[in-house]
């Protein structure tokens, strides 16, 4: 097992910088799975390698070797990794594990909840009208998912415009969004350095819904301006809510570099009004080409260890 | 001229505390008037299939809903009248906004039309909508 351990670790921060970009390139459903099945796979293959990395040095404990029938002599006492970087991996490993199942528990209780709200909102149709002033609109996931729209929100959309939020609200449901942006955030809270990526997932989802959307209104700008009022009346409604900070930058050539640090809304109704994302199977390969280096990585310094550990088990018994 | 949600007609009858509550809100929301909590045994006790309910219960459930700010009551002789607080979405309403503000990670479960705009965000959109949509930027 030598630096092929390394690469897995290494490769989420090569892959982070560039899920902006593929996010705002790459026709969103294609991007949608391409980076949520990129950052799953990433952050299993790291922590597979911090977990070789911990393993090869806990079998080098005499009483762990003695328990694997192990010979000590044939491990040999200081291979690679050190003590010190083994020790490093077997601390990221359990604070991984800790801050994964922290998240695992509040994500599972905020989906129950939603899962229960869904099922008692009034009514039963999928979208429930509220009386609340304040223009908002979101989908509940749930068996089956429901739809809240406020009174407020109607009141700034025209009726196309109200066709095209139900339409993106019903293209979350029905392509179940939450499970991509769950697993895309399960995957950043065991990899950290992924945090990008399920930034980026979250974006892209929306994209999905409002490619969705001009689809079943035929109309791209119809759907931006929807958008676009949707959210000048909600911020009109909302002066006390905090505005996050700018959603990752994101840098994909001459159009948008003016949108560089622009937050998701600007960045979507852009995307509305430019033509359609193309297919770009280059981009789709070389992102798959570079999950799979990792996997490979991943597998061949599993592999190592365990001829390693086979062979010190042969010469024990002799 | 909105299409708010129907009133609903009364929920199946079932014994959880959280049925009760919504039944005796239901039999509020139908009356349109302040009830007694004898009127609101009354009328419970009139659905088909309703659990038997004491007058005590009736009292409890009232009292608890009123501590949830969902009814409010006014005296009346010696006991009191209670009417609801809002209409059924607008009650719906106020529980997701409770709802919202304890769990945090609810936001990120729930699909917003629209995440909140910064201030440059609010020129830039305006920038784009104005445009005539020639182009991007």
């Amino acid at each position: 097992m030598g630096l092929v351990v390394y690469l897995p670790l290494a490769l989420p921060a090569l892959f982070a910088p560039f899920a902006g970009p593929l996010a705002a390139r790459l026709d969103p459903v294609h991007a949608t799975w391409l980076l949520t099945g990129a950052a799953v796979a990433l952050a299993g293959c790291s922590t597979l390698a911090l977990g070789l990395l911990a393993a090869a040095a806990a079998v080098r404990i005499p009483l762990v070797a003695s328990l694997g029938h192990w010979s000590l002599p044939v491990l040999g006492p200081d291979s690679p990794p050190g003590l010190a970087v083994a020790l490093l991996a077997g601390i990221l490993l359990g604070v991984a594990a800790l801050t994964v199942s922290g998240f695992a528990i509040r994500r599972y209780k905020a989906l129950a909840s939603a899962y229960r709200e869904a099922r008692c909102l009034p009514g039963r149709g999928q979208t429930v009208v509220v009386a609340d002033e304040a223009a908002d609109a979101y989908a509940l996931p749930g068996r089956p998912g429901r739809i809240v729209v406020t009174a407020g929100m109607l009141a700034a959309l025209d009726e196309p415009g109200r066709a095209a939020l139900l339409a993106h609200e019903q293209a979350h449901l029905a392509g179940f969004h939450y499970l991509f942006t769950t697993a895309a955030r399960l995957a950043a809270t065991a990899s950290p350095l992924l945090r990008p990526a399920a930034r980026a997932v979250e974006y892209t989802v929306e994209r999905w819904a409002d490619e969705r959307a001009a689809t079943v209104v035929g109309d791209r700008r119809l759907v931006a301006q929807a958008i676009g009022r949707a959210a000048l009346a909600a911020k009109a409604n909302r002066p006390r809510r905090a505005t996050p900070d700018a959603l990752g930058a994101v840098f994909s050539g001459t159009r948008t570099r003016a949108h560089a640090r622009a937050g998701p809304v600007p960045r979507r109704v852009a995307a509305l009004l430019a033509p359609p994302p193309p297919r770009r199977l280059v981009l789709l390969t070389a992102v798959i080409a570079l999950v799979a280096l990792a996997g490979i990585c991943a597998l061949i310094a599993a592999n190592d260890l365990q001829d390693l550990l086979s062979l010190a088990n042969t010469h024990h018994h002799h | 001229m909105m299409p708010h949600a129907n009133p609903q007609p009364p929920p199946p009858p079932r014994r959880g505390a959280g049925e009760l509550e919504a039944a005796v809100l239901s039999v509020l929301w139908e009356a349109g008037r302040a009830l007694s909590p004898g009127e609101v045994q009354q009328a419970l006790t009139g659905q088909a299939g309703a659990p038997e309910l004491s007058y005590s219960t009736v009292v409890t459930i009232l009292s608890r809903l009123h501590a949830k700010q969902a009814l409010e009551r006014r005296r009346d002789g010696r006991a009191f009248r209670y009417v609801p607080v809002a209409d059924e979405a607008g009650l719906a309403a106020r529980r997701l906004a409770a709802m919202l503000d304890k769990e945090p990670d609810r936001q990120a479960v729930l699909s917003r039309f629209v995440a909140d705009l910064s201030g440059s965000d609010e020129q830039l959109l305006r920038g784009l909508l104005g445009d005539g949509g020639q182009e991007g930027g």
